[in-house]
């Protein structure tokens, strides 16, 4: 897993690398330093020439120039190589997303995609910042200083063997309570918050039913729970704040009782002043260095599941896959469906289609209806090869869909999909989608065919107006024609509308089909709606139930034949849709 | 324009120390005397180690170990005794700020949540919901640090700051003045950075809502880019707005991350610089001035260089905090405005309660369950009326507005006598919601009157109001808990038994009782484990249970398939029976049987009548029915 992960880095290896060098140079310098400073004391003490302790100052200020010059670098290359981490992970999971199939985007659901894109990405690049930052310097700041500490103070540096361990003991039996403690909080405060969303979206509820105090009341309880555990957590982790002072403390006691008895009876002689100044600069380094690895172990251990998350993204292996051999041209807009079954997925323990035998003429107008959970949608999808088939095989133009290559097929097959959607820009980027380059008149006669000219022009910016995100400023049947412009733009050899003039009056949806009649008379169109009136002139209606065709002909044929559709044709008639009144 | 933002901080920071003070009068004052207690200890061993260092050269020569022990060990064992107190006060303190921390924070989101419900349904409707969300997830984030970590860290830092301050002033007045210009220098060098990095930061911030917004797009819109082949094209996009991110995080984090090292080594310098200067004092013979009064001695050399190792030590760790301060600042403003948010106000004095209905008419308010229910009506003269509670709505040329100067509503007049069904059909803000959201005062009217059961509506309670209205609406929101719950909402001490007959009233019993685990089964995610119009089925089921005279179903079917539509139908028409009922339908077929059906454009009514009588008129309602119009 890790692996991959790392296999982001690529051109900021070496950012990355200079990092842990210059770290280690600050290290280096820094527990230096102190081991300078006791001679260069110890020699004020003996009433050194002056110009022997400024030739030695400098020497110190030269090193702390070259640590900060080495700080500062680490700064900015640790940031680079953080940034530029996160950066690649981002483009490689975006690309690879844009790789799936609809059976990999079903499987993650968009909101977590947004999770993994934002927020995981966040916490492994904090986390791989101070990796490189931490974790290197750390460790060799606590190797140097004791080593520094052992040459210089001998045995006076016995008080780290006893304050390092328990120190480190400390915080592991911290880190180890903490851990498990933090994870359950969070899982609670997510419910939590959770519920709030809940609440926040069901206000009118709440309100119309006067439950105010009842919400209240159930939020205080689970709020009063996050407290407990919170507190609990926190708690544990509050723990390292007099454990450290605890170690600090006992140094200092040490250090200065047995240096100074060194100091005096060794009469200078090794253990001077000098020594017990640094002795204690030594200590405070060393248990800082302790208390840093262990900010970074829980840092580390809590991204650990953000990384998961993100691997997850990249190792998952489109369901689809180009042919070897593909072929690039579809010959017309014929479609076969040759005893074909479906599921969604190979767990799935139903099919969502069952032995679908259906044979299309190029440039013929199909109707499909039936309720929902019918699997109209399911049989469309299989012709731009959105989905493969589980048994038998789909063909367009005479061959099998899974020969072609994919982005051929589907720029033949234009489909309007039932949860459709415009993106934020102007009108005419969004119909540009369907016809990169096409001209500002190939664009308004789509849009006049698929009704949506009239409304546009009365848009004070016309086709140059701003579509926002999730096209909320266009109401839902401008939305649906809009999607038809775009689709229609393609010049499609096959057009596939799902349940996409579900929000357009029946007059303009006869006059949308019209469109489709004298734009693209070679296009073969398939049409799923509620509405019969949407349908009833297609050469063939099949309707859908459970899956499966439960009967297809013309709608002479099956309002004389077929239950289904008689009940669902009167339903509308004696509804308020009355068809006939249009014509 | 700054000042003034700068003096609502402080008012922000007095709000949040004087609630502390409020919430724990006792413990917070004790945690800050015990912050206060262990800072001032940190700084004392400074004394501690001139003191012995002056022994150690009294003493050295003659190298007597045991004279000087005499000297030292006292002092030691003092020292001893104060750093035990001092790992006491930091043990208790610690402890009581995580235990104030989040007592603290669960208040504040107690008084956010309750302070929440109680505002009105504009606010809902004019503020995102992400925007509410983000109190409660960022925002208390940020405060969560700001009290549990910035709050001590400062303290504790500015203490030990001021502490060695003074120590130092009592060693050496020269000395002490070298530190300070070095920290003066150190603390113009960190705002220079800081300020950079602030900048970046805010430009980091804009970036990461780019690409949020542009993932978030694309991400949902993955399908259709699907079908349209335009992979590249949103990878190049992506790869664009990516690079945008990279640069300003990179350039923010740098800005920040040299800061500390920068600081760092600008003490490590002073450090130098102290030892030597220190030295160079000593050697030349200055004389030292002091509050001690001591002569310059290689002890207060030292003693000089550890407190600059501590005092450059706190100044990092102050300006490391200016972040987390800055941020919970913002946050905990935002925090406050919610909580002041004026609530929704209801003056409302006639309440509902259960009431006796002798034989000759007279009622009397009983104290249990009756099945019948009336108004209580106190009047200024000190009597009593009560009103049987029937389901008569009658609006009288009301007019309205959400936003000034901008008429939604323009005259309406709606009345609907108990038992009748009244439909509203119209264009997409034509108004038709808006009048229901009156009738229950989700909004109140700018001018007219809405009278129930005869009583102007403004003088019900609002929540005797509302429970006597049921809603199903065509967004449905279920919440997370079992079935049977969902459906208990609409009356919180239903039995299980009332619980079914509403479910099997609303046609919903036969799918709930197919489900795995039935009425218990769990629903999670607004019900994302149901269709539809199951789901519907549910909302209907709750508004039954409620049993409320009068209902209002806007848009309810919808989003359902036609053949759903005729089952929940059946459930809506059993609903309906014997109440008064408000209906607003996208389908004609709904609202064909109504009592009136009354055309809506643009805020007035413009036809009304019941089905046959409208059509006769051949005007829009005939046009919408003849589908010539297009009902959005």
């Amino acid at each position: 897993m890790l692996k991959k992960l790392l296999s982001c880095v690529r051109e900021y290896k070496k950012p990355t690398v200079l990092t842990l060098f210059f770290m280690l140079g600050e290290a280096g310098i820094e527990t230096v330093i102190p081991f300078i400073t006791a001679n260069l004391v110890n020699q004020i003490k003996g009433g050194a020439l002056i110009s022997e302790v400024i030739k030695m100052g400098i020497l110190l200020v030269v090193m702390a120039l070259i640590s900060l010059f080495f700080g500062g670098a680490a700064g900015f290359t640790s940031s680079k190589a953080a940034a530029g981490f996160a950066k690649n992970i981002r483009s490689d999971a975006f690309s690879k997303i844009q790789t799936y199939s609809f059976e990999n985007i079903d499987k993650f659901s968009s909101s977590s995609l947004v999770t993994r894109m934002t927020t995981d990405v966040t916490n492994v690049q904090m986390a791989y910042m101070m990796i490189i930052r931490i974790a290197v310097r750390s460790p060799m700041m606590l190797i140097f200083s004791t080593v520094m500490a052992y040459v210089m103070g001998g045995a006076l540096a016995t008080a780290f063997v006893v304050a390092v361990p328990v120190l480190a003991f400390g915080l592991i039996m911290i880190g180890k309570k903490a851990l498990p403690a933090f994870r359950r909080v969070f899982k609670k405060y997510d419910l939590l918050n959770e519920s709030i969303e809940e609440n926040v979206r069901a206000m009118r509820v709440v309100k119309g039913f006067s439950r105010e105090d009842y919400e209240k009341e159930k939020f205080q309880k689970s709020a009063d729970n996050i407290r407990r555990d919170f507190t609990f957590a926190e708690r544990i982790v509050a723990l390292n704040m007099p454990l450290m002072s605890l170690c600090m403390n006992f140094l200092m006691i040490f250090v200065l009782l047995v240096g100074s008895k060194m100091a005096i009876s060794g009469m200078g002689q090794g253990i001077d002043v000098g020594q017990i100044s640094a002795m204690i600069t030594y200590g405070v380094q060393i248990l800082m260095s302790l208390m840093m690895l262990s900010m970074i172990y829980v840092m580390v251990t809590m991204s650990v599941e953000s990384a998961k998350r993100i691997c997850e993204v990249l190792d998952e292996t489109p369901a689809l896959k180009n042919p070897e051999k593909r072929i690039y041209t579809v010959s017309d807009g014929s479609v076969d469906f040759e005893n074909v079954s479906f599921k969604y997925s190979q767990s799935a323990e139903k099919n969502a289609l069952s032995n679908i035998n259906l044979h299309i003429k190029s440039g013929m107008t199909i109707g499909i209806v039936g309720g929902t959970g019918s699997s109209k949608s399911s049989l469309v999808q299989l012709i731009p090869r959105l989905y493969d088939v589980t048994e038998g095989c789909v063909k367009v133009g005479g061959i099998d869909v899974r020969n072609y290559d994919i982005e051929a097929l589907r720029s033949q097959v234009a489909m309007v999909l039932q949860k459709n959607l415009l993106f934020s820009g102007t009108i005419k980027e969004n119909l540009r989608w369907g016809k990169e380059d096409a001209t500002d008149e190939e664009i308004i006669e789509a849009c006049r065919l698929s009704q949506a000219d009239e409304f546009i022009s009365a848009f004070p910016e016309g086709y140059d107006t701003k579509i926002e995100q999730g096209g909320t400023n266009v109401s839902g049947g401008q939305k649906q024609r809009l999607c038809i412009a775009r689709a229609m733009l393609k010049k499609p050899k096959i057009l596939i509308l799902d349940d996409s003039t579900s929000a357009v009056d029946t007059k303009t949806d006869a006059l949308i089909r019209k469109g489709f009649k004298e734009y693209i008379p070679q296009t073969t169109k398939i049409i799923i709606a509620q509405r019969i009136a949407s349908i009833q002139e297609s050469d063939l209606i099949i309707v859908m139930n459970n899956g499966a065709i439960a009967d297809m002909g013309t709608h002479d044929e099956l309002l004389s034949r077929s239950d289904i559709y008689r009940e669902v044709y009167t339903q509308q008639t004696n509804g308020g849709n009355d068809d006939a009144k249009t014509k | 324009m700054q000042k003034q933002s700068k003096s609502k901080n402080d008012h922000t920071f007095s709000r949040i120390i004087k609630s502390l003070f409020k919430y724990y009068p006792v413990f917070f004052p004790l945690t800050l005397f015990c912050i206060l207690f262990s800072s001032v200890v940190a700084a004392i061993p400074d004394i501690y180690i001139q003191k012995v260092i002056a022994i150690i050269e009294k003493y050295q020569a003659a190298g007597d170990w045991s004279a000087a022990k005499v000297e030292i060990m006292p002092k030691i064992v003092l020292l001893i005794v104060l750093y035990v107190i001092a790992i006491l006060a930091t043990l208790l303190y610690s402890q009581l700020m995580a235990y104030i921390t989040q007592g603290f924070l669960y208040k504040l989101r107690c008084s956010m949540f309750n302070g929440m419900q109680n505002l009105p349904i504009r606010y809902f409707d004019t503020n995102k919901h992400g925007d509410i969300m983000s109190h409660y997830t960022n925002d208390i984030d940020t405060l969560r640090q700001l009290v549990s970590q910035a709050l001590p860290a400062i303290l504790r830092s500015g203490v030990i700051v001021l502490s060695v301050f003074f120590i130092m002033l009592y060693y050496s007045v020269w000395m002490t003045l070298l530190v300070v210009v070095g920290v003066i220098f150190m603390l113009i060098v960190s705002k220079k950075i800081g300020g950079g990095a602030a900048k970046y930061f805010i430009a980091q911030q804009q970036s990461i809502g780019r690409s949020e917004g542009f993932v978030q797009e694309m991400m949902n819109g993955q399908k259709v880019i699907k079908v349209f082949n335009h992979e590249a094209e949103c990878e190049k996009d992506f790869e664009q707005i990516n690079n945008e991110l990279y640069h300003d995080n990179y350039k923010a984090h740098a800005y920040a991350n040299t800061l500390a090292p920068i600081i760092m080594n600008i003490g490590n310098i002073l450090y130098v610089i102290v030892a030597v200067v220190g030295g160079l004092l000593l050697l030349s013979g200055v004389k030292n001035v002091s509050f001690s009064g001591l002569a310059f001695g290689i002890s207060i050399v030292v003693v000089f260089m550890n407190m600059t190792k501590q005092f450059t030590g706190n100044v990092n760790q102050l300006s490391q905090q200016i972040n987390a301060i800055v941020m919970g600042m913002a946050g905990a403003k935002r925090i406050f405005k919610l909580m002041d948010e004026k609530p929704e106000d209801d003056e409302g004095y006639v309440t509902l309660v259960n009431a006796d209905v002798a034989e000759d008419g007279t009622i009397t308010e009983a104290d249990k369950h009756t099945g019948k229910w009336a108004w209580k009506h106190p009047h200024g003269d000190g009597t009593t009326t009560y009103t049987l509670l029937e389901g008569d709505v009658r609006m009288f040329d009301v007019d309205f507005e959400y936003k000034k100067g901008k008429p939604v509503l323009h005259g309406v007049s709606v009345y609907a006598k108990p038992g009748e069904k009244i439909a509203f059909v119209g264009a997409t803000g034509a108004g038709k919601t808006t009048i229901t959201n009156l009738i229950n005062r989700f909004y109140d009217i700018a001018d007219g009157k809405i009278r129930y059961d005869g009583i102007n509506i403004n003088k019900i309670k609002k929540s005797d109001l509302r429970q006597s209205l049921g809603i199903v609406l065509q967004e449905t929101n279920l919440f997370t808990a079992t079935v049977m719950e969902n459906i208990r909402y609409g009356k919180l001490d239903a039995t299980d038994e009332e619980c079914r007959e509403a479910a099997r009233l609303a046609g919903a019993d036969d799918f709930i009782s197919r489900l795995p685990k039935g009425y218990d089964t769990l629903l999670t995610n607004n019900g994302s484990n149901l269709s539809q119009g199951q789901r519907q089925l549910i909302a209907i089921a709750r508004a039954a249970v409620a049993d409320p005279p009068v209902m209002i179903l806007d848009e309810a079917t919808s989003s359902i398939d036609t053949r759903t539509e005729a089952i929940v139908q059946r459930g809506m028409d059993k609903l309906m029976e014997g109440r008064t009922v408000f209906v607003i339908a996208h389908r004609l077929s709904t609202v064909m049987n109504s009592d009136v059906i009354m055309v809506l454009d643009h805020g007035r009514v413009i036809e009304q009548g019941d089905h046959k009588t409208l059509i006769e008129q051949k005007g829009t309602y005939y046009q919408l029915y003849t589908g010539a119009f297009e009902l959005e």
